[in-house]
């Protein structure tokens, strides 16, 4: 032990680190930054990986004094609601872990059940450890995780992919960063039914709903980003529609919100369509106006719990 | 006798990191990295048998180092050499091949000289090796 001790304490004399030259040097401000900007709301998951992402950067910089504690386990498991962004922040994932120099290249394969199980005896194995093979060096991300496992039929083949998955997930944990994701009931269901799997993941992160405001500004940030502009009228509308929208059943979170703009689009071409004959500028191009907005079937049936969204 | 096929045959064997490290400079250049074995080398026997398919959309060298693996697992004693195919349009053939297991013991080659007519010698060459049945070689 001393003798260890003294090894340790032999760089720290000679030479200090500043810490704000690494995080300057690796990216990880600009990407959480980023984060910061470009995912609204979600405080529980923006906290959990700046806990990761500082984690990272603290065994880098033990690394120079030779310390070591072996790579952290950064399998992760998302549950959420749908429309949550679980997918949106797995793939910011993948590019936050290649910054930090944990993952090497940083892209994320996407999969679901179909991708990893097979249809016959022996069909299993070369399918899953194909994908495997494919994300090593990146992120692995499982849609619905929960469809692996299906306890009502006794031969299935989804308890093979989750054995192949549980044996790279614990060896080869520096090559591939495995991201299950999922609505909450179903997965936790699908954990106890495979404690394994769930005792191999670091991180269970849950993603909360978003709140009308948080809605709201995210409906802002797509718009910019499909550059359209909304006027003061219409600003209110959607603010309604969004309080109306969220009483209602279906209700996706920011894929509502997203499928509801894309309707408005529609109307809002449909409208420059429909007077011809004026010259447009680009104002009326760009702007959205409150009649786009209230034209959806959400203010026709309020309350009544409509099935169809409009 | 050492089988000098491919590219650094006349090197000292490749350590997995070199050979990690070739990967990572096929990849890079957006070459698709296959694996082929053989008992029975010769220099005319190029076409190896395949061991699974060429892995064309594999962004990392670890997913071939994990199918190498497996390769050498399947088989201990043969030879196992790594390709790298250029797909691109009007180059399409292999840019770089190199022998990443070789057995323990290679007997090597025979000459065998064979009377042809009038005083016409014809030689040939014959692994030591291929004097007993597939799978017991080596």
């Amino acid at each position: 032990m001393p003798a260890n001790e003294t090894s340790l304490q032999a760089p720290e004399a000679e030479s200090r680190i500043d810490i704000d030259a690494v995080l300057r040097e690796s990216r990880v401000e600009e990407v959480l930054e980023r984060l910061e900007r470009e995912l609204i709301g979600l405080r529980p998951v923006k906290t959990r990986i700046k806990e990761i992402a500082a984690l990272l950067l603290v065994d880098k910089l033990r690394g120079k004094f030779g310390l070591s504690a072996g790579p952290p386990s950064l399998h992760m498991c998302f549950t959420g609601n749908p429309g949550t962004g679980k997918t949106t922040v797995a793939l910011r994932m993948a590019e936050i872990l290649h910054v930090l120099g944990y993952s090497r290249k940083g892209h994320l394969v996407a999969v679901t059940r179909d991708d990893l199980v097979g249809q016959y005896i022996g069909h299993t194995a070369p399918k899953t450890r194909e994908v495997l093979k494919r994300a090593m060096g990146g992120v692995l991300f499982i849609d619905e995780a929960y469809y692996l496992y299906k306890p009502e039929n006794e031969r299935d083949y989804g308890q093979e992919a989750i054995e192949i998955l549980l044996q790279v997930m614990e060896n080869q944990r520096d090559d591939l960063v495995v991201i299950l994701a999922g609505y909450k009931d179903r997965m936790q269901r699908f954990f106890e039914s495979n404690p394994g799997l769930s005792s191999r993941i670091a991180h269970h992160i849950d993603f909360p709903d978003y709140n009308g405001e948080e809605l709201f500004e995210i409906a802002e940030l797509m718009l910019t980003d499909m550059q359209y502009q909304l006027n003061e009228e219409a600003r209110r509308a959607l603010v309604e529609y969004i309080t109306l929208r969220r009483g209602q059943p279906h209700f996706a979170n920011a894929r509502s919100i997203r499928n509801a703009l894309d309707r408005t689009r529609l109307r809002h071409a449909n409208r420059l369509f429909a007077n011809r004959g004026g010259v447009l500028t680009r104002e009326d191009l760009v702007t959205i106006s409150a009649e786009d907005i209230r034209a959806s079937r959400v203010f026709l049936s309020s309350g009544e719990g409509k099935r169809h969204e409009s | 006798m050492r089988l000098t096929q491919g590219t650094f045959s006349f090197l000292p064997d490749l350590s997995d990191d070199q050979i990690r490290a070739q990967i990572e400079y096929c990849l890079t250049n957006g070459w698709a990295v296959s694996l082929e074995y053989t008992d029975d080398p010769h220099p005319r026997n190029t076409y190896w048998e395949m061991y699974g398919n060429p892995m064309f959309d594999i962004k990392d060298a670890a997913g071939i180092m994990t199918e190498l693996q497996a390769c050498r697992k399947t088989f201990p004693r043969h030879y196992i050499k790594l390709n790298a195919f250029d797909s691109t349009r009007g180059v399409e053939s292999l840019k770089l091949s190199f022998i990443v297991q070789r057995p323990g013991q290679e007997p090597g080659f025979v000459l065998q000289r064979e009377e042809g007519k009038g005083r016409i010698q014809r030689y040939t060459l014959r692994a030591y090796a291929t004097q007993q049945p597939e799978n017991q070689r080596y």
